[in-house]
């Protein structure tokens, strides 16, 4: 029975790099997750997330760099002297235990006292009290789920792991279960790091996002800022949909740029520019977008000559594809509140946005 | 859709009816195997447990008495049998559980890519016949084999010491011969095992000794309790690991049965014997399986 030492305080990975034997998972990866927040590492599968996480619950040892939480190393320490749990992917449930088990496992390895009273109470905030005498064999996907939560909360880590927590249910429960997971994290104030590939996921319940690629972090943000600010391509396409037409710089106009994209001249805020070079990729998110008749009047930056291609109906949008005279096919969404105009495919369409939406990139980004 | 609602009625009893019709055609070859040559045999045998000799005292000729005290005479006059092979079978199955669970342990879990090389290893002595992998045993552990005479040698045994026609021999081939019986069912169990049950445990404060004691052991007691089962049961019935690597004073019920049935043509004695043996191995599996209580486990 080993006490983990009372560890308290921001969790910091510094320079880690994880390397198996033909490629490079995690590459040279610095990261502070403040203490009480609820941060989520969000990026495609392999891109090194889930190895990420295993450094940091000590399942996996990194090839160099530092992990530590607060003041304490624990770059080697075993993942049973750590004081951080995780609530795996497949929940991992021990199927000979009860439910009541499962969650006081942590606690009697401990040697903690009153463990009835501790699991009563976790398994009172996850609301399936009812089942504490049940194997986890008889459990549906969302109660496995709730489960493999009480059993990490319980135990008071410094840090909860969670990956892909929701990935095995549908999407109603998994819906429910990150409100659920929002409010229990608020609730518990325990430092949560969530890994995902759902960026919708990660943006509904993480104070922050980090958008990793390819072993390394892309951009690290609030998920507003993510979505409204990304800084690379790669980010701008991850969280949501956008819309890059390239463009030149042609003057920059006190606070604001004046660019040309395919011959036609707008303006930004100067804010909104994140590009070193006169080239850009002008990024716009389809939902920016609005649809006029040509000749209408217009306001702010406006593309004229488009022709609708595609209308899907979505429900609370419809999503228009609108070809431009440089044969540049766009995405447009029009909320369904009778604000666009009655388009059919093949009409001619001008569109406009709000300057301090634009996003530039640097041309030559990926 | 409309079609569906109107089909639905019958549809739900259709499938069900088909399916047990179904099932009975595939357990029809293993009843009529059982029928012919386990119950009929089993029959044959009650009735020639309560026989007395015939009258004419000739030999093999026996006449149906009902005399069920041939049943406490068999078990007085071969107590002694009786309990050595009990003890034996349980010995070997001990023993076998202490080399099994390891090797399947490492096959399991640590083996990688030679897990299939040690499978193979494991089944191979199937390859040859029972029959002769015991005699080989004898060779090798007789009076002029090389291990006695290896021993002789450096003198950590008297000239005159033997291996074979001990108790010791009989256990080493009981263990030796019922091994793979042991390893691949704890094998099997083993490597069902979710690797991340084994991760969740130390994420969960437990070490690499306790995680073993919560987790390992408990998922692969189904393993372990089909080893032993497989073991103990053909151990304590067996002969001709006592025939071959013992001596008299080694012998278990087997022999006696054996003896019985083909040297001494008391078939009343042997029958009862056999019944003995059936019944005691029986309530001996109901306790042990009972008490294991593996029908909880997943």
């Amino acid at each position: 029975m080993s006490e983990p030492k009372k560890v308290q305080g921001d969790l910091v990975l510094s320079h880690i790099t994880k390397s198996f034997a033909d490629f490079t998972a995690v590459d040279d990866l610095s990261l502070t997750i403040p203490k009480g927040s609820f941060f989520a590492l969000l990026g495609p599968s392999g891109c090194g997330k889930t190895t990420t996480l295993r450094m940091i619950a000590g399942l996996e040892e990194p090839t160099s760099g530092k992990i530590s939480i607060g003041d304490t190393d624990i770059t080697y320490t075993k993942p049973y002297d750590r004081p951080v749990n995780t609530v795996f992917q497949s929940y991992a449930l021990f199927p000979h235990l009860t439910i009541f088990e499962n969650v006081a496992f942590g606690l009697r390895r401990r040697g903690i006292k009153d463990v009835d009273a501790a699991v009563e109470k976790v398994l009172g905030l996850v609301e399936l009290a009812h089942l504490k005498n049940r194997k986890p064999g008889q459990l549906s996907g969302g109660q496995q789920q709730r489960i493999a939560l009480a059993r990490a909360v319980v135990n008071r880590p410094a840090l909860l792991l969670l990956d892909e927590p929701l990935g095995a249910l549908d999407l109603k429960l998994r819906r429910q279960m990150q409100i659920e997971l929002k409010w229990i994290q608020t609730e518990v104030g325990i430092t949560f790091v969530h890994v995902t590939h759902d960026q919708e996921e990660a943006m509904t319940m993480a104070d922050t996002v980090a958008v990793m690629n390819n072993g390394k972090i892309e951009q690290l943000g609030s998920p507003a800022d993510l979505y409204e600010s990304p800084k690379t391509v790669f980010v701008a396409n991850f969280l949501g949909q956008s819309n890059f037409i390239d463009g030149v710089v042609e003057s920059t106009d006190g606070s604001n740029v004046v660019a040309n994209i395919q011959g036609t001249r707008i303006t930004f805020p100067k804010s909104r520019k994140n590009a070193s070079g006169s080239a850009l990729k002008v990024g716009i998110r389809p939902e920016k977008f609005r649809l006029h008749d040509p000749g209408d009047n217009t306001h702010g930056n406006v593309l004229a000559g488009g022709k609708i291609t595609d209308i899907s109906f979505t429900g609370v949008s419809t999503q228009y594809l609108v070809e431009m005279p440089w044969k540049q096919e766009l995405v447009v969404f029009e909320q369904n509140d009778g604000g666009a105009p009655d388009l059919v495919k093949g009409d001619p369409v001008t569109l406009s946005w709000e300057p301090q939406f634009t996003f530039a990139l640097d041309g030559a980004s990926k | 859709m409309a079609i569906a609602h109107v089909s639905a009625p019958d549809a739900p009893i259709a499938p069900e009816k088909k399916s047990k019709k179904f099932a009975y055609i595939l357990l029809a070859p293993g009843l009529l195997w059982l029928l012919i040559f386990f119950a009929f045999p089993l029959i044959n045998l009650a009735e020639t447990s309560t026989k007395t000799p015939a009258p004419t005292f000739e030999t093999g000729e026996f006449v149906q008495t009902f005399r069920f005290m041939n049943f406490l005479d068999a078990f007085v006059d071969n107590q002694e049998q009786f309990y050595r092979s009990f003890i034996y079978a349980l010995l070997a199955t001990l023993l076998a559980l202490a080399i099994a669970y390891p090797l399947a342990y490492a096959m399991a879990f640590r083996a990688g890519a030679w897990k299939n090389f040690l499978l193979i290893m494991v089944i191979a002595p199937f390859f040859t016949s029972f029959l002769l992998r015991t005699l080989a045993w004898k060779q090798i552990l007789g009076a002029e084999g090389p291990v006695v005479s290896t021993l002789q040698f450096i003198g950590l045994m008297s000239p005159d010491g033997t291996i074979t026609a001990t108790a010791f021999s009989v256990i080493m081939g009981l263990t030796y011969n019922f091994l793979p019986f042991m390893t691949l069912p704890i094998y099997a169990s083993l490597d069902r095992i979710d690797y991340r049950l084994l991760e969740a445990s130390g994420d969960l404060y437990a070490n690499g000794a306790t995680t073993f004691r919560r987790v390992t052991l408990p998922l692969s007691m189904p393993g372990v309790v089909a080893g032993t089962l497989l073991t103990f049961i053909p151990a304590s019935g067996d002969y001709i690991n006592a025939q071959l690597l013992g001596n008299p004073d080694n012998y278990m019920i087997g022999n006696v049965i054996n003896s019985r049935f083909f040297r001494v043509v008391d078939y009343p004695t042997a029958a009862s014997l056999s019944f003995l043996l059936m019944a005691t191995i029986l309530i001996v599996v109901v306790i042990y399986i009972r008490r294991a209580g593996t029908d909880e486990l997943v």
